[in-house]
């Protein structure tokens, strides 16, 4: 993974130092809340219901074995020992009091981990595949590409003050798991004609009250001019953004009021000018790519027989496997996931002790690596297939081996009502009750892939919109009520939700899932999955069982 | 009135007139739309001419009267309106303008680093009592992963 060299460390210090120094300066009352607040979110810190929330940026979602024993410390040290990972493979912490959190970042520092533009109305943190590098269906490493990203977003000098928050994603596979479609933009590693790889671009994607895909802006861009297309974008979007309402600010809008077509007439123009000047040269590509070089994988890997025999002789081993190992590009590698779904913990989170053991095992099995998920699970990403039952074996015995990727239960969700001071109903409680409800396997497997996402309001951080059953958490009269979407995606067949008809109270919520699961049961056509038939038969079928009885 | 100018305290020397106001000999600035309506009158100015511009204006439609100004003042009206730090990229940049780049409003401390490194060279600060603090700003990071103005290489092709 990306090391820092001087420059990096240099600038990443000197910014703990500035915020200590501002947070000093708003504690002593030189500062005002309203000055104090887009420097403390761009430092990652918001002001929630209970205490801040200060979140951390994991670029691209890679991780160190010592980034993630670090972040149990800072857990342990300065918060209550867990801490909650984000639909953008960030990580949170809930409870952090407002004057350590130059010190946290001190600690971060330390191991090369930041919390820099994490929130604000700046560039965000540039996320990607959690299995770039290691799987076969790839183009490209995107992980290289992302770390330029990084690099020329942070600190940018014009873009700190964005007319609203901007989101990037990087894809190299034709699978995305990076949710490109939902983003500000959405950056594909494609090949063109003449067989160069280059990026397809997308801009105007995003969620929130007024969900929309993001929509191709240029075909095929050259690698080299990455940067400069990004830069066109963003002075664009600087300059033509609405500022007189947040609810329109984000470029999705600026899209839609402008017309695609225009879009790209601007962006294009100024690109002219700034192509030369920010052009990325083989250096600079080679230099970032070295750090994201394969591995010595051991090739005797693929002549191992337990990984056979252990699922033959051990059947919740074998179910693992069958939910949470994937393939990996070289013969005798698995790719394991650890969900952080478990019916004892909200979606998401994870304890300090926890943590300790995931770094240990990722020294012992897997590269000393682990990456965050868009999911909010964790994956290591490099294992013998030898050595899975002896992992599996220690995460089983943390509580780490819930065998239920990507099934019903694998739930994306926000904080909600519990942390979150912009929410109108809770989400925690209800992934808790889904999960209780739902807790027989063979139920959940027969089921197969299904995607809940449920947000607690409608500026929808668990991406409500996209899921397969999209449920939104709104207020009335002060009682929480639940809006149902069906058909949702965020991959490459991305689409937007259908609303299932009015909103549906609290206590209803776990039996109406069950009734639409029961109800995709009777109308599945053998092996089809969820989504496929919510998208043959449409909602309505749905809507009159789930309303039948009012 | 004290501002800073090239990391230096100074006295200012600008009248900035209101659009009513009467045309005065010495240095003045003056709105787009003041300088659109008496451009004869103001090309004979007897002083050094500046015009103030805001994030809603059309800055292409003044590059071809440049040449008339010795101060340009982008206007931000809210500190996290962040349309002039891209006017004063393309001022220096693409126009070439080489007077002097004056922030006015809403102009803190925690902003001066980023406007700097857009271009910016001389600041009207909303609280003109911590000057010989502020300063300090324009060290804050001794370096840019980004081409800036202050900085027209962008790191990686320095590193």
């Amino acid at each position: 993974m990306y090391q820092y060299d001087n420059y990096d460390q240099t600038m990443i210090d000197q910014r703990v130092a500035q915020y200590r120094d501002q947070t000093r300066r708003f504690l002593a009352g030189e500062l005002t809340e309203d000055q104090f607040r887009p420097l403390r979110l761009m430092n990652g810190l918001y002001i929630q219901i209970h205490a801040p929330m200060l979140r951390v940026a994991i670029p691209y979602g890679l991780m160190s074995s010592k980034q993630v024993h670090k972040i149990a410390d800072i857990s342990r040290k300065y918060d209550k020992g867990y801490v909650h990972f984000t639909t953008r493979q960030n990580f949170q912490l809930n409870w952090p009091a407002l004057e350590t959190v130059p010190d946290i970042l001190a600690e971060l520092a330390s191991v090369q981990m930041h919390a820099i533009q994490s929130s604000g109305n700046c560039i965000r943190n540039t996320t990607s595949d959690q299995l770039a590098g290691v799987n076969a269906n790839e183009l490209e490493d995107p992980r290289p590409w992302c770390e330029i990203i990084r690099q020329w977003s942070t600190f940018h000098p014009e873009f700190a003050y964005l007319p609203r928050k901007f989101k990037i994603a990087v894809t190299g596979s034709a699978d995305d798991r990076a949710a490109t479609q939902v983003h500000d933009i959405g950056l594909h590693l494609v090949k063109n004609h003449q067989g160069e790889i280059g990026f397809e671009v997308l801009v105007g994607g995003g969620l929130g009250r007024t969900p929309i895909l993001g929509q191709q802006i240029r075909p095929f861009l050259e690698k080299k001019d990455l940067l400069s297309y990004l830069e066109a974008i963003l002075r664009v979007y600087n300059r033509l953004g609405r500022r007189d309402n947040k609810y329109k600010a984000r470029i999705k809008i600026t899209v839609r009021e402008h017309g695609i077509n225009h879009i790209r007439e601007l962006v294009e123009a100024e690109w002219v000018h700034i192509r030369k000047q920010l052009e990325l040269d083989d250096k600079e590509i080679q230099r970032v790519k070295q750090y994201f070089t394969e591995p010595d994988y051991d090739a005797s890997a693929a002549d191992d027989q337990t990984f056979t025999e252990m699922q033959a002789h051990d059947p919740a081993f074998a179910r693992w496997v069958k939910q949470n190992v994937v393939d990996h590009k070289v013969p005798g590698y698995k790719i394991a996931y650890i969900s952080l779904k478990s019916p004892t913990s909200p979606p998401g989170d994870v304890t300090a002790e926890q943590l300790d053991v995931i770094a240990d095992l990722a020294d012992e099995f897997s590269m000393s690596e682990v990456r965050s998920t868009h999911n909010q699970n964790l994956v290591l990403s490099d294992v013998k297939q030898g050595e899975l039952y002896a992992l599996w074996l220690r995460l089983e015995a943390e509580g780490l081996a819930t065998a239920n990727i990507n099934t019903l239960t694998d739930i994306i969700c926000c904080p909600g009502l519990d942390f979150c001071s912009l929410a109108n109903a809770s989400s925690i409680p209800l992934a808790k009750a889904i999960n209780e409800r739902f807790d027989d396997m063979d139920y959940l497997y027969d089921l197969g892939d299904i995607k809940i996402k449920m947000s607690g309001c409608m500026n929808g951080c668990a991406h409500q919109s996209v899921g397969h059953i999209g449920i939104l958490g709104v207020d009335k009269k002060g009682e929480e009520w639940y809006q149902f979407t069906l058909g949702g995606s965020s991959e490459a067949d991305a689409s937007l939700g259908e609303r299932l008809g009015r909103a549906i109270p609290k206590d209803e919520v776990v039996d109406t899932v069950a009734t639409l699961l029961d109800t995709y049961k009777e109308l599945r056509l053998e092996d089809e999955p969820f989504l496929a038939t919510v998208r043959r038969v449409g909602v309505d079928p749905f809507k009159e069982r789930v309303y039948a009885d009012n | 009135m004290q501002i800073i100018k090239d990391r230096e305290i100074v006295e200012d020397n600008w009248l900035h007139l209101d659009d009513e106001a009467e045309l005065v000999a010495g240095n003045i600035t003056v709105s787009l739309a003041r300088w659109q309506e008496q451009h004869q009158t103001l090309t004979q100015h007897e002083g050094g001419l500046g015009i103030r511009l805001t994030g809603d204006d059309p800055l292409e439609e003044i590059v071809p009267d440049l040449a008339h100004f010795s101060l340009i003042a982008l206007i931000f009206p809210a500190f996290v309106d962040g349309r002039c730090y891209s006017f004063a990229r393309l001022l220096r940049d693409r126009f070439d303008f080489k007077g002097e780049i004056r922030a006015q409003g809403d102009v803190l401390y925690d902003q001066l680093f980023y406007m700097s490194q857009c271009g910016i060279n001389s600041f009207e600060l909303a609280n003109p009592n911590r000057l010989t603090q502020a300063i300090k700003a324009f060290d804050a990071f001794s370096e840019s992963y980004q081409a800036t103005v202050l900085r027209p290489e962008p790191l990686y092709r320095r590193r």
